[in-house]
């Protein structure tokens, strides 16, 4: 099959244009976001934004609602909420209290999983909805989530973009951050918005169990590969893209899911960049000088 | 440079969760001056740090920096505050950590310098002499998680001089470095004093690797402070007073001074004891 009609049977039919179009807005989104809450080590609160996101596509879909406004509600709520927890003593801590507060909040995931079970279970029509929510679907995007993804995705880009710079200050170092005027809480607050954004967005491509392998993995990958800041954004965000890409394409042309191609071709990008990182770590320790190890 | 005096205490007290940690302290640091805080832990040495950098209010008597209130410059002071290390998952240059010291404050995303036409290549150019200053030229392009403990703290001194501070405030910079690198970092703390005339005012539970090179000494406890040279203030008996336990100051065979029985290894941190030679 030539390229050109194998592009022409892809986008034979609308539902993958909107599937197309909402996987690269999902794609920028998350791995741009997702490389900030790699650095900030927050990938348990954003794993606990998507979780709260099923209950409340469930809710909504159980009310009436279109399930793209539940996730968002659902998913900005929850930020919130993680936002307010008081900030505790420990380096991290300013980032919003969620590693400390882990087994609080895993908790909140087990509840929030079994409310979104429990609105699926009372809404009787909902035949094949509970996979969907949870791990994904491609014919699953209508054209009006399409635009709503489009707003969600460019206002939080804008966003990033304007508090890039003191969010990787206040991420690496909040106390010298909070020393030369850095708002270091409400920038935090602001980021977690910004990851419930991305994980509401992610899960209605993936699934809210799958939201990782837009969220997390590309950026794991890319902060393997590089320790270049705008480099790693860059390489986050195409690592994304690509996996979403050939993720829809292969789901199309296979009887498999969408959520499991994508997230299989996150993982392979990441073990590969592992791979690749252990081996110019082990060649770089035989060069190092005697002294490189002083401190473990 | 100029001739106002970079810090003065008049009659400073400070307040934490409503108790008095330190009071009537009195002092005035000179520009170029290498002060160093000493005391016991609890004196109140990171709060004395945070009322200057205007962190935190006294509750009464004035504190002025650079004849001005306390965190009305913020461009003027460089500020490293005690040390964490960064974990080996840290994955980010020494070359940005110290960029961000320039303009991490700014809105705006953290473009590469060649993309931002000729301020970003001054700024570039800034980051560079400043990571050369420091001689950390060497592992400034490595991830700084894994830069040892003395090369983490290098780069982080380039990051509070990369503004080119009047005044250098440091919290505990040598401690949880082994002795090499706790007496080559004070020898560079001590260049960048003399030599670029910056004033550091400087934290330090171990006064002997920094002894040689200090004006003056402000040593806090029992709720206030004493200050003045290290000959007046670096006594066994103020000392011995001060820590309620006996200490010695003895004399080497070069006349430096040297502090023995001084409590250095305090409980509350977490890496366990020192090394000391």
């Amino acid at each position: 099959m030539n390229p050109a009609g194998f592009l022409a049977e892809l986008f034979a039919y609308p539902f993958m244009v909107n599937a197309f179009q909402a996987g690269t807005i999902v794609a920028v989104a998350a791995g741009a976001i997702g490389w900030f809450m790699v650095q900030r080590r927050q990938s348990f609160a954003g794993h606990t934004l998507a979780v709260i996101g099923f209950p409340g596509a469930a809710g909504a879909t159980l009310l009436g609602q279109s399930p793209a406004v539940g996730y968002f509600v659902a998913c900005i709520g929850g930020a919130l909420v993680i936002a307010s927890l008081p900030a505790t003593g420990r380096t991290g801590g300013e980032l919003g209290g969620a590693g400390e507060e882990s087994a609080a909040i895993g908790t909140v995931q087990a509840f929030a999983l079994a409310c979104g079970f429990l609105f699926v279970s009372l809404y009787k029509g909902f035949l094949g909805g509970l996979n969907n929510l949870l791990f994904g679907t491609i014919t699953g995007v209508t054209t009006g989530q399409v635009a709503l993804l489009a707003v969600a995705g460019l206002v939080s880009l804008a966003v990033l973009a304007i508090i890039a710079r003191p969010l990787l200050f206040s991420s690496i170092d909040p106390a010298i951050a909070g020393s030369r005027g850095v708002p270091v809480r409400a920038v935090s607050a602001a980021f977690l918005v910004l990851l419930g954004v991305a994980a509401a967005g992610t899960s209605q491509v993936t699934g809210s169990l799958l939201v990782f392998a837009l969220l997390v993995a590309p950026a794991a990958t890319a902060t393997r590969l590089t320790a270049r800041p705008v480099l790693g954004i860059a390489l986050s965000v195409v690592i994304a893209l690509a996996a979403t890409w050939a993720g829809e394409a292969i789901a199309y042309f296979s009887p498999y899911p969408i959520g499991f191609w994508v997230a299989s071709l996150a993982f392979a990008a990441f073990v590969a960049a592992t791979a690749w990182q252990a081996a110019r770590e082990h060649h770089g320790l035989r060069r190092a000088s005697p002294n490189a190890g002083v401190r473990a | 440079m100029t001739n106002e005096p970079a810090v003065r205490f008049r009659g400073a007290a400070a307040a934490v969760g409503g108790r008095t940690v330190w009071a009537g302290v009195d002092f005035t640091v000179d520009a170029g001056q290498f002060v160093a805080v000493l005391g016991p832990n609890g004196a109140g040495k990171s709060t004395l740090l945070k009322a200057i950098l205007g962190l935190l209010p006294v509750s009464s008597g004035t504190i002025t920096v650079f004849d001005r209130k306390p965190g009305q410059d913020r461009s003027r002071i460089g500020y490293l505050p005690q040390r964490h290390a960064f974990g080996s998952s840290v994955r980010i240059r020494g070359t940005d950590i110290v960029r961000l010291g320039l303009d991490g404050e700014r809105w705006g995303t953290p473009l590469p310098g060649w993309l931002r036409g000729s301020k970003g290549r001054e700024a570039t150019a800034r980051v560079r002499e400043t990571i050369r200053l420091v001689g950390a030229e060497g592992y400034a392009n490595r991830p700084i998680g894994q830069c040892s403990g003395g090369e983490q703290q290098r780069l982080l001194i380039a990051q509070a001089l990369v503004r080119r501070p009047e005044l250098l405030v440091l919290d505990e910079p040598l401690d949880s470095l082994d002795v090499t690198n706790q007496r080559s970092v004070s020898a560079l703390i001590q260049s960048v004093c003399r030599s670029k005339g910056v004033t550091v005012l400087m934290v330090a539970h171990d006064v002997n690797p920094i002894l040689p090179y200090l004006d003056q000494v402000v040593y806090l406890g029992h709720g206030s402070a004493i200050t003045g040279t290290p000959e007046q203030v670096i006594t066994p008996e103020a000392l011995t007073a001060l820590y309620n336990t006996p200490v010695d100051v003895l004399r080497d065979r070069a006349g430096r001074l040297v502090v023995i029985g001084q409590p250095d290894a305090p409980p509350e941190h977490p890496h366990g004891p020192q090394v000391h030679a």
